[in-house]
């Protein structure tokens, strides 16, 4: 039987990635240290620096608990939400940094737009220009069409797939994991008519073919997408011509 | 990039109100949606349970027993008419959303699945009915995608990671707003003919919320400073379950599959409180409910939890006490899969949080500040009104959490703020569109921008005397205990002395990041002012309401009082101080009358 109120606590040890463009030529590491539980996020424990040690340390975050998106870092060199790490999991000597490949801004922030733009190169929104149903009712589908694409509806768009693959730090052609999955919520999605134009985006450049299965999406998803399967149902599409 | 823009229309907030709303005025009229968060991080997408229709895809629904449960819900403060009128557009409204590709759980005839949810009835027999349409366990994620989806395809302009400071009137009229571009620090003023505020709520001034950050109160707070009143402010509606301590919300959608309540006895409690629909009455009664068995000792090991069941086993065993059956008539059952299966979102939550399997363990949870009720008043068209007859302020326009049309009244069911986002955000941005089209921009005033830089001078030079982050604390542990479930007069009064105190050391706040890029420091000192005008306004409402309604418990005064109280309050700033006044309800059909679940 689990007591909660009793959680233990601890001394930790927080080196955190910092970088003023208004100041700073080049980054640097500051250290602190502070008193947590161990069920505190590491999103906490970056609240309490800003608050009592230095206001700042900039970060973005809202939700605090793993459905925004907004708080991916590189905690203890992992890509994870800041706001699902907790202090028991990652242990009491804790580095911070900004995710990989996007240029970074302050501190923890990072320029989101390059990614953004390869969401947006995906055609990502339902396309089906067919009459409606009769009844002006429901388009149907079965609870099965359904779960074909239900993995990928997951995405919250938080970037840590795509920052943790190599892939994407080569090139700038690769759309990168995120993109892939929101093409893959599409494409597979029985009711919408947007498949072959998809399709021609994804192969027309090496947008697809430089996923080389690493494997560090899915590892790094918060959200348990299992993403390299994903792109890999893209890549057979892509050659038999069949979204099945 | 230029600071001084020009739209029609601009939308403040870019959730699903936000959203839906820009989706519709772009089309009839040049509009922007400027947002302090990336649109997809809006707080619309931590919602979990469902959007509620009378689809009726499983058994028999109508709009008309929506509209009694949501009154009945709303402790008879709802405006009938209003509500009435969501709840017509609501099987629309869905449809519309599936049409856009929304991606729904399927019935296995194909149609939109549907579940049972807190409050809603079929009231010819009073047992719930399956009305709450969902996807999974996170429907609010997909209604936001979706919605985001629409506006890229439909090329609506957006302003990310900008913060509207202030609301620009002239000659009485809408003028447009000004706005901090975060990522350089630089005002920018968008001049415009109508502005929609969809900025959400203000969970963020409690202590133990299931809010996220951004949730601080922005919009309403921006009117109040103009002058504006907000209506029903005292009413806030605390959530019966969310994870001990952090508040993270477990949603109603697991009572809907048959989860249970257990006190610290081992009992099910709620029969005791709502022996009809027991776990699934309304969320007042509900957090009432735990509170009770909480501040009487039966929390789990004396302490201020309780446990959700939603084991198979307990669930089944419940499930045939209650005499739940499926829509065929066989028992009600659930296997492990099925539940990992609807309702995979909290399963994960009670992993990483608590480290509990919801499917072999109970899972801790506590009351948390959930749904701000009351706000920025509005006709059922979501334009602002600004007196007890119903004034409109020219161009101005609210929807969603932010606003009070009223259709929650004194307490919100399940599914209704889902629906509440896309019917009142499309017909503001309807009507704000056609309004756009029939004036001219009124002159923007010489130097539009002088009351935000005034508002962040005052940050940036203050003593460095007080610690933002204290007063914070402060403000939540008084509004969390002294103005929460149950409210007592002289504990509310003292709790107005606290607030104003720390308003006063709030003036002692010191900015120390100087920079203009990225200065979230800045920021979050100025949602702070925000919060604490809002934290006033609540308490003093509150103490102000003699009696019991809805979520507004008062333990000094725990009888609805309909002789005296059946009315909405509109407070607003004169002169410094609160001026209490107040508008009728709006009743059609249904007189009120005892509220029992």
């Amino acid at each position: 039987m689990v007591w909660f109120g009793d959680e233990k606590i601890m001394e930790i040890t927080l080196k955190v990635f910092r970088y003023n463009p208004e100041v700073d030529k080049q980054f640097h590491y500051e250290t602190y240290t502070l008193e947590a539980e161990e069920t505190d996020r590491i999103l906490d424990l970056l609240e309490h620096v800003k608050g009592y040690n230095d206001g700042t340390l900039s970060f973005r975050r809202s939700c605090a608990h793993g459905v925004c998106g907004s708080d991916a870092m590189r905690i203890n060199g992992k890509n994870v939400l800041a706001c699902k790490a907790l202090v028991r999991d990652v242990g009491a000597t804790i580095t911070v940094e900004p995710i990989l490949g996007l240029k970074v801004i302050k501190d923890l922030i990072v320029d989101m737009e390059p990614f953004f733009d390869n969401y947006k190169k995906m055609l990502p929104y339902f396309i089906n220009d067919s009459p409606l149903p009769p009844d002006g009712r429901e388009r149907l589908q079965t609870p099965e069409q359904r779960a074909r694409f239900d993995d990928t509806t997951k995405c919250i768009l938080c970037a840590a797939c795509t920052t943790s693959c190599p892939s994407f730090w080569a090139s700038d052609e690769y759309y990168g994991p995120a993109a892939l999955v929101t093409a893959h919520r599409f494409i597979y999605d029985s009711r919408d008519e947007g498949a072959a134009e998809r399709m021609h985006v994804l192969t027309e450049t090496d947008g697809l073919a430089r996923c080389h299965t690493i494997y560090n999406c899915t590892n790094a998803c918060p959200r348990d997408i299992q993403i390299t399967k994903a792109i890999g149902e893209l890549k057979l599409s892509s050659l038999t011509g069949r979204i099945d | 990039m230029n600071n001084l823009h020009q739209f029609d229309v601009v939308v403040v907030g870019a959730g699903g109100a936000g959203l839906m709303a820009g989706l519709y005025a772009s089309r009839g009229a040049k509009t922007a949606v400027i947002s302090k968060l990336y649109p997809t991080r809006s707080h619309t997408g931590a919602a979990q349970g469902g959007i509620s229709a009378a689809l009726g895809n499983y058994e028999e629904d109508k709009p008309e027993w929506h509209t009694y449960d949501t009154v009945k819900g709303s402790d008879y403060l709802g405006d009938q008419d209003a509500i009435e009128f969501m709840t017509n557009e609501a099987i629309e409204a869905v449809l519309e959303l599936e049409h856009m590709g929304l991606p729904f759980d399927r019935t296995p005839e194909g149609r939109i699945s549907q579940r049972p949810f807190g409050g809603h009835t079929n009231n010819e027999t009073g047992k719930p009915v399956r009305r709450a349409c969902h996807a999974a366990d996170r429907t609010g994620h997909m209604i936001l995608q979706t919605l985001y989806q629409q506006c890229l395809k439909n090329k609506v302009n957006f302003f990310d990671e900008f913060q509207v400071l202030d609301f620009i009137i002239v000659n009485g009229k809408t003028t447009g707003v000004v706005a901090v571009e975060l990522a350089t620090g630089e005002l920018h003023t968008f001049h415009a003919k109508a502005v929609i505020f969809a900025t959400g709520g203000h969970g963020r001034i409690f202590e133990v919320t299931s809010n996220a950050y951004a949730y601080t109160g922005d919009g309403a707070a921006v009117l109040l400073r103009r002058g504006l009143p907000l209506e029903d402010m005292e009413f806030f509606q605390f959530h019966p379950t969310g994870i001990y301590k952090l508040g993270i919300l477990i949603t109603e959608g697991v009572r809907g599959e048959g989860g249970v309540l257990i006190n610290g006895n081992g009992e099910r409690f709620m029969p005791k409180y709502a022996p009809t629909v027991k776990d699934l009455a309304s969320r007042d009664v509900v957090s009432r409910a735990i509170y009770t068995e909480i501040r009487e000792g039966r929390g789990v090991n004396g302490r201020n939890y309780v446990y959700l069941d939603v084991r198979p086993e307990s669930v089944i065993n419940y499930a045939a006490m209650d005499g739940r059956t499926n829509p065929d008539g066989s028992p009600y059952t659930i296997t492990g899969e099925q539940v990992l299966a609807k309702l995979p979102d909290i399963i994960d939550f009670c992993r990483v949080y608590l480290g509990v399997d919801p499917i072999t363990q109970m899972m801790p949870i506590q009351p948390t500040a959930h749904y701000t009720m009351g706000g920025i008043p509005t006709n059922k068209f979501g334009e602002v009104v600004i007196d007890s007859r119903n004034t409109v302020f020219p161009g101005l326009y609210a929807a969603g959490e932010c606003a009070c049309v009223s259709v929650h009244g004194a307490n919100r069911l399940g599914t209704n703020s889902l629906l509440d986002l896309v019917v009142f955000g499309k017909h503001a941005g309807l009507k704000a569109a056609e309004y756009a089209n029939g004036v001219d921009f009124e002159k923007l005033p010489d130097d539009a921008e002088a009351a935000a830089r005034s508002q962040f001078d005052s940050l940036r030079n203050g003593s460095g005397k007080e610690n933002a982050f204290d007063i914070t604390t402060g403000m939540k542990k008084v509004m969390f205990d002294d103005v929460g479930i149950y409210r007592t007069g002289a504990i509310m009064e003292s709790a107005i002395d606290k607030i104003l105190e720390l308003k006063e050391r709030f003036k002692h706040v010191r900015v120390s990041d100087t920079g203009k890029i990225f200065n979230t420091e800045l920021l979050n000192a100025w949602e702070l002012g925000n919060m604490l005008d809002i934290a006033e306004l609540v308490a003093i409402c509150a103490l102000n309401r003699t009696e019991s309604r809805g979520g507004h418990t008062r333990e000094d005064y725990p009888e609805r009082d309909d002789v005296n109280w059946l009315k909405h309050t509109l407070a607003c700033k004169e002169n410094g101080r609160i001026k209490i006044e107040y508008k009728p309800v709006v009743i059609t059909k249904y007189q009120p009358k005892a509220r029992v679940y």
